[in-house]
């Protein structure tokens, strides 16, 4: 998680190349969440008080459009594409899979943060469903099976990294 | 400040230099790059590099072939040029030494020769596909460097803006007008008539805002286009500026597409620095200066009141029209909302004019149409069609027909807003009216094939579950009609419906479209209607004998291991099932734990297929009973 501290700095450093117009708003959230990963309530409010809106008005404008996230991701971020070509071709058991290999909830962050679970409406890659994107990769023509096979060297990456803080923590 | 005359014959040199040499073409459009073509570019440098060969690689857009890509052509003055499809990283050195170094054309990884070029619009005649296409928009997509303004303007680019700038702005809406041109956003409003209201608003200042919000999910041709050819669009847009008298254009284009806002911006950067943006444009009394702004995430955005108030950085929601936005728009000024394609047209119809491009298509639909097609046909991709070209001729000559020879079933034209179309309706041709009246629409042009093991109550669900989630909820009737339409729905597919379910799902979506302002609601019960007029039997199999003929609502399904099949011997399936709902020790037959089956189908997909011991069962009934004979006769 970003402290306040940090996250008024980013949004000081964002704030800094803009106006004050109503209609920065929109890429004002989009840069502020491409510097923390996420929206935290601080950067919100330090974006209302720039543009001298209501808090609630910013936060209703951040809550309407699906970009914006308020939880961190997770360091492998999977996305699971939901379009109308991964649908037909088995996405619901590719994104039970997932839950199921994960232990996550469609838009959860593990609480470790190293893995996070989203649903996406289509990413466009229609010939190769159903897709599956973990930490940018997309992972083509997926099955149930496969699943678990695309997972294992993130998974193996993250207990590695685990271990380490571990061992780091102890000494 | 060198003139067009100058920057054109600067533009057409630097070509020639490229065409009188030996060069490499390679799709990197998004698709492109999903199927691995930036590793193919990086083994492709290191090969020249290694033998020190100075062939430049020319990173194109996208040639509509995705089931193609990674997808090269490799040519040579006086030479064929051939195209090689799904080109892996290790068969890189053999293209190298055999085709750029040597003289052999490697015909055994080869897709086909690239014909055209030089103003016509390339083709591979072996392809059959190549016969039914019309390429306009498309005309350079994959065949220029998208971040070279160079290669578009010694194909013709920005001629077409100085013959523009020569004209009246009357006589190009009146050249619009002659061409029949219909808005490509999926309602097919008349271009010129938005056109000439813009001109004749008297409120100044006046904006343009090209709409890149392709939301449907299937749908990827506004992104091939501005991934491919950007060019064409912004200087349909300064067309679009200089015939209304705006000084200002807006791309609203989604975030989701980082690689087409890139290329914008590159192109954008690249159209500034030749004096086709900005101030006194080819020395002209005119001035237009185009921003990106990037989506969100809404649906509902692609509407275009809904899509302004995005622009003006608030919540995308629709309002009551009229006013249009032609009278009153962006900041409450006239604004000029088209679609990425119908710019796209604007450029070949002021520079061939607009009774060539009513030569082609239908009465009511001029031009061409772009589709993308997926789902199940062989060859997915992205086309541009004569309007008029059937269905058929789509799915079948273009599409290749349906993959692993399975039963069709069902074409899905228009994404959430359109319809499920029958066998029956193949032979339709395409364009507004007769898509209308077979209860689809046009929309965005997605087309998504269905087969036999696709359940169309299923689809039903899934495009209303979109809708629903999108749905910005102004409206009431959008905002729970749809959801009441979706609970129904999900009681079919889970076998819990009842006949009178059918009445009141006609009657919901009834509500649902006369209740809703803008076309997300006005549309989002045309799955249901479409599966429901043509597709009854389906609905009824699921309600009255809870069965789902397509073997996929999880409800009605079960999977069974066919005793005579399994090969005992092996474990796949027992190893690999995640709930260990499948039992029996080595030499015996598996079996299934019903109860604790998630249906999951792993053990399905790992059944070697020398045994294909694993099916599925619908309805639920046909499951054989595991206990004994024994046990049956005592019950």
């Amino acid at each position: 998680m970003i402290t306040e501290e940090q996250a008024g700095k980013a949004v000081g450093e964002v704030l800094g190349h803009y106006k004050k117009e109503k209609k920065n708003l929109i890429p004002l959230l989009q840069e502020v969440q491409a510097t923390l990963g996420y929206l935290p309530r601080k950067a919100l409010q330090g974006i209302a008080d720039f543009l001298k809106m209501p808090d609630v008005e910013v936060w209703g404008v951040a809550t309407f459009y699906n970009q914006f996230r308020f939880v961190p991701l997770g360091r492998y971020h999977t996305t699971v594409c939901m379009g109308t070509a991964c649908h037909l071709a088995g996405g619901r058991l590719i994104l039970e899979a997932l839950e199921r290999e994960l232990n996550l909830k469609v838009g959860e962050t593990a609480e470790d943060g190293k893995f996070s679970l989203e649903r996406v409406a289509c990413i466009g890659c229609c010939m190769l469903a159903p897709v599956v994107v973990i930490k940018d990769k997309i992972q083509p023509k997926m099955t149930p099976f496969r699943v678990e096979e695309a997972l294992i060297p993130y998974k193996q990456e993250a207990r590695g990294e685990l271990e380490e803080g571990k061992s780091e923590s102890k000494s | 400040m060198m003139t067009f005359e100058e920057i054109r014959n600067r533009a057409r040199s630097e070509w020639e230099t490229l065409q009188n040499g030996v060069y490499i073409l390679i799709g990197t459009a998004t698709c492109g790059r999903a199927a691995g073509a930036l590793d193919v570019v990086d083994v492709f440098d290191k090969e020249l590099a290694r033998r020190k060969l100075e062939v430049p690689i020319v990173k194109v857009g996208c040639t509509g072939l995705c089931h193609a890509d990674p997808f090269v052509t490799i040519a040579k003055p006086g030479s064929l040029r051939v195209a090689y499809a799904n080109v892996a990283p290790d068969s890189v050195p053999r293209l190298v030494e055999g085709y750029v170094a040597g003289d052999d054309p490697c015909l055994e990884l080869a897709l086909g020769t690239v014909e055209g070029g030089d103003g016509e619009t390339i083709s591979i005649p072996e392809l059959p596909r190549f016969e039914r296409e019309l390429r306009l928009i498309l005309r350079h997509c994959g065949y220029i460097d998208p971040e070279n303004i160079n290669h578009y303007i010694a194909n013709g680019g920005y001629g077409a803006l100085e013959k523009a700038l020569k004209m009246s702005a009357a006589k190009i809406i009146g050249e619009l007008k002659k061409s029949g041109l219909r808005g490509r956003g999926g309602a097919g409003f008349p271009a010129h008539t938005k056109w000439e209201l813009c001109r004749k608003a008297g409120s100044r200042p006046k904006y343009v805002i090209c709409n890149a919000d392709e939301g449907d999910p299937g749908a990827f041709m506004d992104r091939v286009v501005l991934e491919s050819d950007p060019h064409e669009v912004i200087e349909g847009m300064i067309i679009a500026g200089y015939a209304i008298g705006a000084e200002r254009g807006y791309i609203y284009v989604r975030s989701e597409y980082p690689l087409a806002i890139e290329r914008i911006q590159i192109a954008l950067r690249q159209a500034n620095e030749m004096g086709f943006l900005g101030d006194n444009i080819l020395g002209n009394d005119f001035g237009f200066k185009i921003e990106i702004a990037a989506g969100a995430g809404a649906f509902v955005s692609g509407e275009e009141t809904a899509l302004i108030a995005a622009v003006e950085g608030r919540m995308s929601t629709p309002r009551p029209r009229p006013p249009y936005p032609a009278e009153s728009g962006l900041w409450s000024k006239p604004t000029l909302l088209n679609n990425v394609k119908t710019f796209g047209y604007v450029p070949l119809i002021v520079e061939r004019g607009g009774d060539w491009f009513s030569s082609i298509g239908t009465e009511g639909s001029k031009g061409t149409a772009m589709f993308t097609l997926a789902g199940k046909v062989v060859n997915s991709g992205l086309a541009e069609v004569p309007m008029g070209t059937t269905l058929r001729e789509l799915v079948y000559d273009i599409g290749g027909g349906i993959a692993k020879d399975k039963q069709f079933k069902a074409v899905q034209i228009g994404g959430p807003s359109g319809g499920c179309l029958p066998e029956a309706l193949l032979d339709i041709p395409i364009d507004y009216d007769s898509l209308r009246e077979a209860g689809s629409m046009m929309g965005s042009g997605g087309m998504i094939v269905m087969d036999e093991d696709n359940c169309m109550v299923d689809a039903a669900r899934f495009f209303l579950d979109f809708s629903t989630k999108e749905s910005c909820g102004l409206c009431t009737m959008c905002r729970l009609g749809t959801l009441q339409m979706l609970r129904v729905l999900e009681d079919i597919t889970a076998g819990r419906g009842k006949i009178e379910d059918l009445d009141l799902l006609l009657a919901l979506a009834e509500d649902v479209k006369m209740g809703s302002l803008c076309g997300l609601g006005k549309t989002a019960p045309n799955p249901v209607l479409t599966t429901l007029r043509y597709f009854r039997d389906e609905y009824e199999a699921h309600i009255l004998e809870k069965r789902c003929s397509a073997r996929v609502c999880p409800e009605l399904t079960v999977y069974y291991i066919l005793p005579e099949k399994c090969d005992r011997a092996c474990e796949h399936c027992v190893l690999t099932c995640p709930t260990e709902a499948i039992k029996g020790e080595k030499g015996e037959v598996k079996t299934i734990d019903q109860e604790k089956c998630s249906k999951c189908g792993t053990c399905l997909e790992v059944c070697p297929p020398e045994y294909n011991a694993v099916v599925k069962l619908s309805p639920v009934s046909l499951l054989p009973s595991s206990k004994s004979p024994a046990e049956e006769a005592q019950k």
